[in-house]
């Protein structure tokens, strides 16, 4: 059963890669936005150069990560659930209920695909042009960037989790795309995608940080920044792990829900 | 049969003539009224779409205020002047984006064979596709630069002297000129790479963006890209300048705050001819 949904992963993969050009149009626009956020932040970094406990380096290096994290978390779509809500609408989603495969499994195997590809595909090339262009605080030690990687791999299950809740709503709504666009808006926010976390003002930075969506950007920056470092460190992968198991699960009680109101009709 | 329907239409003499600029805002506004019924069939997905609409480009303004939490300026300006860049810049780009916005989709209509559809129906494709899928809820970005147009022009230090009372207004519409050349533009890019529809969205949301700021935070090089390459500059930047009394960091003529008409024209004109050499160049699937 592993290895079945181990190939969903890899087909994931494969079919994203499959868009070179739209990868490298992706790629550039995500340069474009970093160049822009980054004059932004040398200016406000210029006026309180110790913001949100970051330095201007760091500032920079959070915005060019945000970049590169930006179409692996899915959030601006691209993700699966405009796909699953075309399903429900249709009708399709019966057949996939029929399938021998559970659906938040499927889902989540082929989403970790199509985020692994676009971590490499759309990340790597953002970040390495903001390090030609700006001096960025990129950590040196392996460690720190195997802990950047977890964090990564729990963000993106945080994120899927997330967005198969707002696909499942399909199943009550008939035009899911406001509950999407809503998503998109709430995830940009509180995952410090405007405006880092840390930089947020009082009781609004506390909450934010403790929202799932800051698995997505602030919670793996501060790891490869190294503001949380050691057991810190340890204990925002935890937090993230938390996060992910209260949505999924989440997710598995509404499928229930959900999958009950299904009724094929004949023909 | 997609090829001599192009040629036809792309035929210069006949679109020049008054008839045909008629002909063709009679079709946008026939699809836009389609679009409209068809939208408010869903009425509570529109509401929700809309507000979601103006809160997404809101939350723009929200980072500004949040970043001002900080400080007092940025890049030398205080909150109301980036108040000023930013509503003009949102208010010409969501009007462009609600005029045009839906020219950035054609690449799907290039790759799927559906553009022969427009091409076969007896009206201006351009009018057709830049009405195709009119999002009423574009107007949630409109309404929001204006709200903060209108909360930055009381508090900003400006002397209203006729000029600048007349630059505001021509600012807007000239500025949703050079966004709407900008789409077409990019709509006919995609006759040739429609999986690059991306690369447009630097410059349209990208070109938004960068205009909320002064520019003087920018580099030279970028400066001069939105200057003389895609001219953004003169959407609000130049005129706000002015406005503002304040030197523009390029240190260019005078008279250029003023030249926002001519080059939106200008833009709408080469837009025009690359949307033709795109519709000429297009060949169907065939399937």
């Amino acid at each position: 059963m592993g290895g079945f949904y181990a190939a969903v992963v890899v087909r994931g993969f494969r079919r994203f890669a499959t868009y070179r050009v739209a990868t490298a149009a992706g790629v550039f626009t995500n340069t474009v936005f970093g160049l822009i956020i980054s004059y932004s932040y040398i200016a406000l970094w210029d006026q309180r150069p110790h913001l949100g406990g970051y330095t201007e380096a760091q500032a920079l290096t959070y915005v060019w990560v945000g970049q590169g994290l930006l179409a692996a978390m899915a959030q601006m779509g691209g993700g699966f659930e405009t796909e699953m809500m075309e399903r429900i609408n249709s009708g399709a989603i019966a057949v996939d209920l029929y399938r021998p495969a559970d659906l938040q499994g499927w889902w989540l195997a082929a989403d970790l695909g199509r985020a692994a590809f676009q971590l490499l595909g759309r990340g790597v090339v953002p970040i390495a042009c903001g390090a030609l262009v700006f001096d960025l605080a990129l950590p040196a030690s392996p460690l720190v960037w195997l802990l950047f990687a977890a964090a990564v791999a729990l963000g993106t299950v945080v994120s899927f989790a997330i967005r198969f809740l707002v696909g499942l709503s399909a199943f009550w709504l008939l035009d899911g795309a406001g509950v999407v666009q809503m998503t998109w808006i709430v995830g940009l926010f509180f995952s410090g995608m405007l405006l880092p976390l840390n930089a947020f003002p009082g009781a609004l930075g506390d909450i934010a940080q403790a929202l799932p969506w800051s698995a997505m950007l602030q919670v793996p920056a501060d790891v490869l920044l190294q503001r949380r470092h050691g057991a810190d460190a340890l204990l925002a992968l935890a937090f993230e792990a938390g996060w992910a198991a209260v949505l999924l699960a989440a997710g598995r009680l509404l499928q229930g829900v959900a999958t009950r109101r299904v009724v094929v009709h004949g023909g | 049969m997609a090829e001599s329907a192009a040629r036809t239409r792309a035929t210069p003499a006949a679109e020049r003539t008054p008839g045909a600029v008629a002909e063709s805002v009679r079709a946008y506004r026939l699809v836009v009224g389609m679009w409209m019924r068809s939208t408010m069939a869903y009425r509570a997905s529109f509401v929700m779409t809309a507000l979601g609409n103006l809160a997404a480009t809101a939350l723009d303004f929200v980072t500004i205020v949040l970043m001002f939490s900080h400080i007092h300026a940025l890049g030398g300006f205080t909150l109301p002047e980036i108040a000023l860049l930013y509503g003009t810049a949102s208010t010409s780009f969501g009007l462009a984006d609600l005029l045009a916005g839906s020219l950035d989709r054609l690449g799907e209509r290039v790759r799927d064979g559906t553009f022969d559809t427009l091409l076969l129906r007896p009206a201006p494709v351009l009018a057709q596709v830049a009405a195709d899928r009119f999002a009423l809820r574009r107007l949630g970005r409109v309404t929001q630069g204006v709200l903060v147009l209108g909360w930055s022009l009381p508090r900003v230090d400006v002397h209203w002297t006729v000029v600048n009372v007349a630059l505001l207004p021509v600012t807007l519409l000239a500025g949703a000129a050079i966004f709407c050349a900008v789409f077409v533009a990019g709509g006919a890019f995609q006759f040739w790479a429609g999986d690059a529809a991306q690369v447009q969205n630097s410059v349209t949301y990208g070109g938004a963006t960068l205009l909320q700021y002064p520019p003087g935070i920018f580099s030279r090089e970028l400066l001069r890209g939105v200057t003389f390459v895609v001219p953004l500059a003169f959407v609000n930047w130049l005129p706000c300048l002015r406005m503002l009394g304040r030197p523009d960091p390029l240190g260019l003529p005078g008279w250029v705050d003023f030249a926002g008409v001519p080059v939106a024209l200008l833009c709408c004109a080469l837009a025009g001819v690359v949307w033709r050499a795109g519709v000429r160049s297009y060949r169907s699937t065939g399937s």
